[in-house]
């Protein structure tokens, strides 16, 4: 059978803690990230929480040690801070000494620094080096410079399936050969415009989210950045070193639906992670643990709910971190897949913070407390709109 | 290793929806130019398209045409690029926020705007479960869904793929990005061939593409493979020598060079180092015929696709003043703004 | 009342981007969503946006449009009795 793709290194910032170590403990310790909006001003800042990294844009930057005239935007920030930690996690000095590659993920990109500009820009010279960070492949290319790394880059955008989807691309590469190691995952930061985008929706809570509950009553939104670093196993004979885990199943399928909302029988969702245990070849009874999109919008937690119940004769244990840190959309594939990669470690199912119902529709009850357990097989999903599904299975080293 | 062929086409753009690349001079190109639009409702629901903004009817509907050509078969994935993605929704629901102070904001505008908007209308239309990816990566956004999907047909047991490139023209943002020099002045001269001024000469547009693994009596060219990079390890000769190699194939052995030449003083030295490896080799362009946008380079494909197929190199593609020996291999090379390089190889059936 | 009726059909045309639609084309008890004008969960959340900036009346659960939306009818009995402006 075959074992996966090689992840040596992980990196990862979010309203839980800049590093691997902050993040697990805040996971193990119920620490929530959830909190109200203070970075920037935005009408609704009183009647929604957020999962908001409480460092400024120029301490962002002077983490990472950017001159003034830098024209990183707040996804770059937090991307190339958690990019450059997964390099040291696997020891990587000289980056283009083999085929890297950099397959980033974003929704948001440079948008918070467009609307915050975009009516000065035509009278305010200073400010226009911010113009061309607005795109999403600009996010990337600001990583891989700040790297170093000059080899293929880029930048995958499938809604809040973005960094799960920069995941498997990445790993496809390494067994097609095409690379021998790529730097895969996701950032997007907080914006007025995305805030404004799923308050249109009517699908933000004004309390903390409530994940799989019967009374949720919507997400939060939430910012990060994670990469994983994948290497192939020539490489790694190559320069033997640590396996932190390998991504050994990978599932993307479109719901076609809706445009936002979900099937109700999940189909995009069961597709997807069929499909990664198909590639896995395991059978759905050798899954140990779910971490769950569970973004708690009543349609998503619905319809994953019962794509689950269809996928597995008996589900799995499975969590909703996002109690912990919001809905950091195309970065949440890649965070939940560092959470995931810490289960599987720790032989920790981390818990879902604040569950008080089961669902109606069926009985299906998140994990709400820590618990020690073995974990050999770790299922990720990431779903988004436009019917985007991708499922992500973790396998221990 | 399997095949990829192109069996199907469909292109919107700024020429007359009807043009045809091989028979006809294409309209004079001016600084600024919008898309000439077919009638969308012959191949798109009208219940879908009230709430489509342009580059979604012209992905769709170029989505479509590529299908029909190649009679319609059943997609294991679907692919996009994009290097702006949706524009005018995130313009409008932007502007609406700014000048609503975040009140009265309804969400078609913002469902609309995000990247993988004209991938999952696709899939919608077509109800496609399968694969689907959407790519914003700039200049190389289309090499990257072409990449993506050369590979799958490689590589798994895909059998036909979609895929596409689609950028549209934003009225605010087309006036930052003139702001920032990447787009010429409105009333600005375009010169292809001695470019004096910064800026590219802004088109719109959507290519689509359909992928199979098997070769049809109408297949236009086997693609054989596509790489980018964000920089040359040392130089750009080095990095088109080392994919020569990697297919067994020398610079002699190219016979029609097509350059993403863009009118852009500030770009032409980008583009006159790659001819520069290339001294016997007829080169040819394609942005004076299709304006310049992310994606254009799908644009450059179609026309090198065609030309393959026809056998016929008509001299307003040509750049320089050799002639192609013969019609058997096209090498298509792109950078935009001194990053995301690709180098897409194609040879004839 | 029929006022109302007539300005309601308009303004949805308007916002919904009803394009090959007119006033005449819609009965006041057809129904709007699913059968009928064929509008979905994204129009109705445009629907509560219209109500809020036209008629003062905010809607904060969308269920609640599931009744208020079924037609032309029951929108402008709501309108009617729950307007602010």
């Amino acid at each position: 059978m075959p074992r996966g793709v090689a992840i040596t290194g992980m990196g990862i910032v979010s309203s839980i803690g800049l590093s691997m170590e902050e993040n697990f403990q805040s996971l193990i310790e119920r620490k929530t990230g959830i909190s109200r909006l203070t970075n920037f001003s935005s009408k609704h800042a009183d009647h929604i929480k957020v999962g908001e990294i409480k460092h400024t844009d120029q301490e962002l930057a002077q983490l990472l040690g950017l001159g003034s005239a830098h024209s990183f935007t707040r996804t770059s920030l937090l991307g190339a801070l958690a990019a450059k930690q997964a390099l040291n996690d696997a020891g990587i000095t000289d980056i283009n000494a083999e085929r890297t590659g950099l397959l980033s993920a974003t929704s948001v990109a440079g948008m918070d620094y467009t609307e915050k500009y975009f009516q000065h820009f035509a009278t305010d010279p200073e400010l226009r080096k911010y113009i061309n960070s607005h795109p999403a492949g600009d996010s990337s290319n600001k990583i891989a410079s700040y790297l170093g790394l000059k080899g293929l880059v880029s930048t995958i955008s499938t809604a809040c399936s973005s960094a799960a989807n920069a995941i498997m691309l990445g790993a496809r590469l390494i067994e097609q050969g095409k690379l021998d190691r790529v730097l895969v995952g996701g950032s997007d930061a907080l914006s007025k415009f995305t805030i404004n985008g799923f308050h249109s929706l009517m699908i933000l809570s004004d309390s903390d989210c409530q994940p799989f509950d019967q009374h949720r009553k919507g997400l939060n939104l939430g910012e990060a950045a994670a990469y994983l670093l994948l290497e192939s196993d020539a490489l790694l004979a190559k320069h033997p070193k640590k396996v932190h885990a390998y991504l050994s199943g990978y599932g993307n399928a479109n719901d076609a639906y809706h445009q936002t909302a979900s099937s109700e029988t999940g189909e995009g969702a069961f597709l997807a992670m069929q499909k990664a245990l198909e590639k896995a070849d395991l059978a759905p009874i050798a899954i140990d643990y779910i971490n769950a999109h569970g973004t708690a919008t009543g349609n998503n937690d619905l319809s994953e709910g019962h794509a689950l119940l269809r996928c597995f004769q008996q589900v799995p244990a499975f969590s909703s971190t996002k109690s912990y840190t919001g809905h950091t959309l195309a970065a949440a594939g890649a965070i939940e897949a560092v959470y995931s990669i810490l289960a599987l470690q720790s032989s920790c199912l981390f818990p879902t913070l604040n569950f008080q119902h089961k669902m109606e529709e069926f009985d299906l009850q998140p994990q709400t407390e820590l618990q020690s357990k073995t974990i050999n097989h770790v299922l990720s999903n990431s779903f988004g709109f436009g019917g985007n599904c991708s499922s992500l299975l973790f396998s221990k080293a | 290793m399997k095949n990829c062929y192109i069996n199907g086409i469909g292109t919107i753009g700024i020429q007359h929806p009807d043009y045809k690349l091989l028979e006809q001079e294409p309209q004079a190109l001016f600084a600024r130019n919008q898309a000439q639009h077919p009638v969308y409702k012959e191949l798109i629901p009208a219940a879908s398209l009230r709430r489509m903004a342009t580059g979604v009817k012209m992905g769709c509907y170029a989505a479509q045409l590529a299908l029909q050509e190649a009679q319609q078969p059943a997609l294991d994935a679907i692919i996009c690029g994009t290097g702006q993605g949706c524009l005018q929704d995130s313009e409008k629901f932007l502007t609406a926020m700014i000048a609503q102070d975040e009140e009265y904001l309804t969400p078609t505008s913002f469902i609309q705007s995000t990247h993988n908007t004209v991938a999952a209308q696709i899939a919608l239309q077509l109800q496609c479960h399968a694969y689907n990816f959407t790519y914003v990566q700039g200049g190389s956004s289309f090499e990257s869904a072409l990449f993506d999907g050369l590979n799958q047909l490689n590589y798994s047991n895909a059998q036909h793929i979609l895929v596409g490139g689609v950028d549209e023209h934003a009225p605010q943002f087309d006036d930052l990005y003139t702001l920032a020099g990447n787009y010429k002045a409105e009333d600005e001269a375009v010169d292809f061939k001695n470019p004096t001024q910064g800026g590219v000469a802004q088109g719109e547009g959507a290519n689509f593409f359909l992928l199979s693994q098997e070769q049809q009596a109408n297949s236009y060219a086997q693609l054989l493979d596509v790489w980018l990079f964000n920089q040359p390890q040392r130089s750009i000769a080095t990095e088109i020598m080392q994919f020569l190699s990697l297919n067994n194939l020398q610079s002699k052995d190219i016979d029609v060079l097509m350059l993403g030449y863009n009118a852009d003083a500030s770009q032409q030295a980008y583009f006159d180092a790659m001819a520069a490896c290339f001294p016997e080799t007829a080169i040819a362009y394609y942005q004076h015929i299709s304006g310049s946008y992310d994606t254009a380079s799908a644009y450059g494909l179609a026309a090198a696709a065609q030309v393959l197929k026809a056998q016929q190199f008509p001299a307003h593609l040509s750049y320089n003043s050799i002639k192609p020996n013969r019609l058997k291999t096209i090498l298509l090379i792109n950078q935009s703004r001194g990053t995301d390089y690709s180098f897409v190889l194609l040879t004839a059936c | 009342m029929a006022e109302l009726k007539e300005l309601l059909k308009e303004q949805i045309i308007d916002v919904l981007n009803l394009e090959d639609i007119t006033v005449a084309d819609i009965q006041d008890n057809d129904p709007l969503f699913g059968e009928g004008l064929g509008l979905d969960s994204i129009d109705a959340l445009e629907l509560i946006v219209l109500l809020d900036k036209e008629y003062g009346i905010k809607l904060a659960d969308p269920k609640q449009g599931k009744e208020i939306f079924s037609s032309i009818q029951t929108l402008a009995q709501f309108v009617e009795q729950n307007r602010t402006k």
